[in-house]
């Protein structure tokens, strides 16, 4: 009976069998992530050397030219000061506004549970939804929009949201939607991060005469705060980088897409899937763009200390 | 290497790009039964009734048997990126073909296809389709652009339709009210459609027939200036729901002058009744009234297994059977055929705006020269939207895409 028992063990655990029985299970993983993403990626550098005009196997090697091409490009650097605005902007703000509701629903004694799905929901909805809301029927420029309705009571003119570029209106379309579609995602993680946050601590600070508020947030739980923080920001920064959705819906028309807010990934995407169809020039765009979000990503992780424990 | 490409590409287009229609390119190997079997794309119309008739057609041909796919969504990109796999189709409805295609030898040669009745083509929407004196695309029909006017708000503002641009500033101004704006150019404010119609209008053109830059001139930057006036005087929609392409704006009142598409006029006459006239975009110093036309083109994909079948299907379809191709053009949307004669003949095009649309093609109609490559449409557009709504200098806006057309003309002569 045991000796069968172990048998039959040996025959499922048996070394060549292990060695079998990884492949089967890390196997699809495997050669999904080397199909979709390695040989793509690879690939794409490859297509980055050459000349590559309505086609994936060039044979015209022009090598840095399609770099220096693109670095040398007016349009191509603006987007990335595009996306630098964007970020400095948007990375701080949806930092704030979710910090503050989750303070705001962690002190909610009742209720709570109702306020957190509330603000949550919006992380539910889908960029490109919510861009088509916001342009179509909060954002249009005609005078029954709901932005230019209310305006409208206190006597002001009609303004076109997303075509007017003095002021930068269009900027106020772009944030408020992703602000609206973030911030509850966010709030969540700071929750988790508040209710993490031994009470004994604010109990020793009472004691002390900490001032409840401002005090009490100041050194205990902001400082409490910071692996949370610092997977946040990290996160929006990364978010940030891959702007596209919303900057595409709200400006992009039938006849491509104006020249101001324009994104590094929107920008790409014209140059290599437009009708320009130059997929070595928008492959070398794609690798520059790589390896800033790379060295960013590396230097805050570094500069932050990621993966630290909460208040060493 | 070699093999995993195709199956790279051939596993990436069949779960990403082309969800939208599964495997079924509609395609066989075509050995299974007698017939040739093909595939055509069209791109999706928004008239009632286009696609069941572009499936009649297809239905009534008894040489091959054709699938037709009526493909939504991003058009171009689609057929840009089935065209670099084997499951592309056969034969498609392109918007051009472009001159890297052509150059790509993505599409086939099919001026054998045009004896005997090349001059029947109209030649300013035959000109983008021809590449070194041969023809890569059948004009299936033409479509032009042009300017809406509302007669009852332009006479109770005691307006005259406009003959000049600087009439066209005026007028969009006095017709400005607290509920309605004067005019619509589309929501960008007119860089996207209006390209190089202003130029045109200003004696000037994108392409010289010798390959140059067409707007050197300092007429140019004049002329474009006004445009920003129209702007800056806010005498121009923007942010309407629905685009310059939709006559919704102009037939609810939010303007009183729109441009927009032929396409639109029978959907105008309904709303409006006799209450609207068209005209062209307006001239401006030395030059002559424009109207931009242009005409999507049937091609044959080299990639295809039955590049002389689909050749034949074309022609069937888009150079023999007139009655086809007028009812294509005039039976759904509103289109002008692209045969000449077929245009002379339409009923519905002899009277009304339909009659000064048709006039304003023969005499004022400019196509997108082949030579004008996205590249350069992306730097002029740039230009134009900065010039408009920035307020930018359109003189030195105008000499950096002068710099960057010319390097580009000269790529495309190199070649």
């Amino acid at each position: 009976m045991s000796d069968r028992q172990s048998a039959a063990k040996a025959r499922v655990l048996g070394d060549r069998n292990r060695t079998l029985w990884f492949w089967i299970f890390v196997g699809p993983f495997l050669l999904g992530l080397g199909v979709f993403t390695y040989i793509p990626l690879g690939w794409s550098v490859y297509l980055s050397f050459f000349d590559a005009h309505n086609t994936v196997t060039p044979s015209d090697f022009v090598g840095l030219g399609n770099y220096t091409a693109m670095l040398g490009n007016e349009a191509f650097t603006d987007s990335l000061w595009t996306f630098l605005v964007f970020s400095l902007f948007i990375v701080p703000a949806t930092y704030a506004l979710s910090l503050a509701l989750a303070l705001m629903v962690n002190r909610q004694r009742r209720a709570q549970a109702f306020f957190r799905s509330v603000f949550f929901l919006p992380a539910a909805c889908s960029y490109v939804v919510a861009a088509l809301i916001w342009k179509m029927s909060l954002f249009n420029g005609v005078r029954f929009g709901l932005a230019n309705t209310v305006l409208g009571w206190f006597g002001a003119d009609q303004i076109a949201w997303l075509s007017t570029t003095d002021p930068p209106w269009y900027w106020a379309v772009i944030v408020t939607v992703r602000l609206w579609l973030q911030a509850g995602f966010y709030m969540i993680l700071f929750l988790a991060g508040l209710q993490r946050i031994s009470p004994t601590l604010y109990e020793a600070a009472a004691v002390d005469g900490a001032r409840p508020g401002w005090q009490v947030f100041r050194h205990i739980t902001f400082p409490q705060l910071r692996a949370t923080s610092v997977a946040v920001v990290l996160l929006l920064v990364i978010n940030a980088f891959q702007a596209f959705d919303e900057f595409y819906n709200l400006l992009s028309d039938a006849r491509g897409y104006p020249p101001y807010a324009r994104p590094p990934l929107v920008y790409l995407y014209y140059t290599a899937l437009g009708q320009g169809q130059n997929l070595g020039l928008g492959s070398a765009g794609a690798v520059l763009l790589a390896l800033i979000i790379a060295v960013v990503t590396v230097g805050q992780a570094k500069w932050f200390g990621l993966g630290r424990k909460e208040a060493e | 290497m070699t093999i995993s490409r195709r199956g790279l590409l051939g596993t990436g287009a069949a779960l990403g790009l082309l969800t939208a229609c599964g495997s079924n390119t509609g395609r066989d190997d075509g050995s299974s039964g007698g017939a040739v079997k093909l595939s055509q794309w069209y791109h999706q119309y928004g008239e009632q009734g286009t696609e069941q008739a572009v499936k009649r057609y297809a239905a009534a041909y008894d040489k091959a048997r054709v699938t037709v796919q009526w493909r939504p969504g991003n058009y171009d990109e689609q057929t840009a990126a089935a065209l670099l796999t084997d499951s592309g189709p056969d034969v498609f409805e392109v918007n051009g073909p472009s001159l890297d295609q052509i150059r790509g030898k993505q599409v086939a040669d099919l001026t054998d296809l045009f004896d005997g009745v090349r001059d029947d083509f109209n030649p300013a929407v035959l000109a983008p389709k021809t590449y070194d004196g041969r023809i890569w695309g059948i004009p299936q029909v033409i479509d032009m652009q042009m300017l809406y006017y509302r007669k009852s708000l332009l006479d109770d503002a005691g307006v005259t339709p406009p003959k000049t641009l600087d009439e066209l500033v005026d007028a969009a101004k006095k017709l400005t009210t607290k509920k309605a704006k004067g005019l619509f150019l589309g929501n960008d404010g007119g860089a996207g459609v209006l390209g190089g119609t202003p130029l045109y209008a200003a004696g000037l053109e994108l392409v010289t027939a010798d390959g140059k830059v067409g707007f050197d001139d300092p007429a140019a930057a004049r002329t474009l200036g006004k445009i920003h006036q129209l702007y800056a005087d806010k005498s121009l929609l923007l942010g309407a729901p629905a685009d310059w392409a939709d006559p919704s704006a102009f037939v609810q009142g939010l303007t009183a002058m729109q441009w927009c598409g032929l396409w639109a006029l029978p959907a105008v006459q309904q709303a409006l009744g006799d209450d609207f006239g068209v005209l062209p975009f307006p001239k401006d110093g030395a030059g002559a009234p424009a109207v931009p036309v242009g005409a999507y083109g049937a091609a044959v994909s080299t990639r295809s297994k039955h590049q002389q079948a689909g050749k034949d299907y074309l022609k069937w379809l888009w150079i023999e059977q007139t009655q086809y191709q007028e009812d294509f053009a005039l039976a759904y949307g509103f289109h002008i055929p692209a045969r000449i004669s077929l245009a002379k003949k339409a009923g519905k095009l002899k009277k009304g705006a339909a009659a000064d649309a048709v006039r304003f093609t023969t005499e004022h109609g400019h196509a997108q020269p082949l030579t004008w490559t996205p590249a350069s449409q992306t730097v002029y557009q740039d230009a134009l939207s900065r010039i408009i709504k920035d307020g930018a200098n359109p003189d030195s806006e105008l000499r950096k895409v002068v710099r960057k057309v010319s390097a580009e003309l000269d790529g495309v002569k190199k070649k």
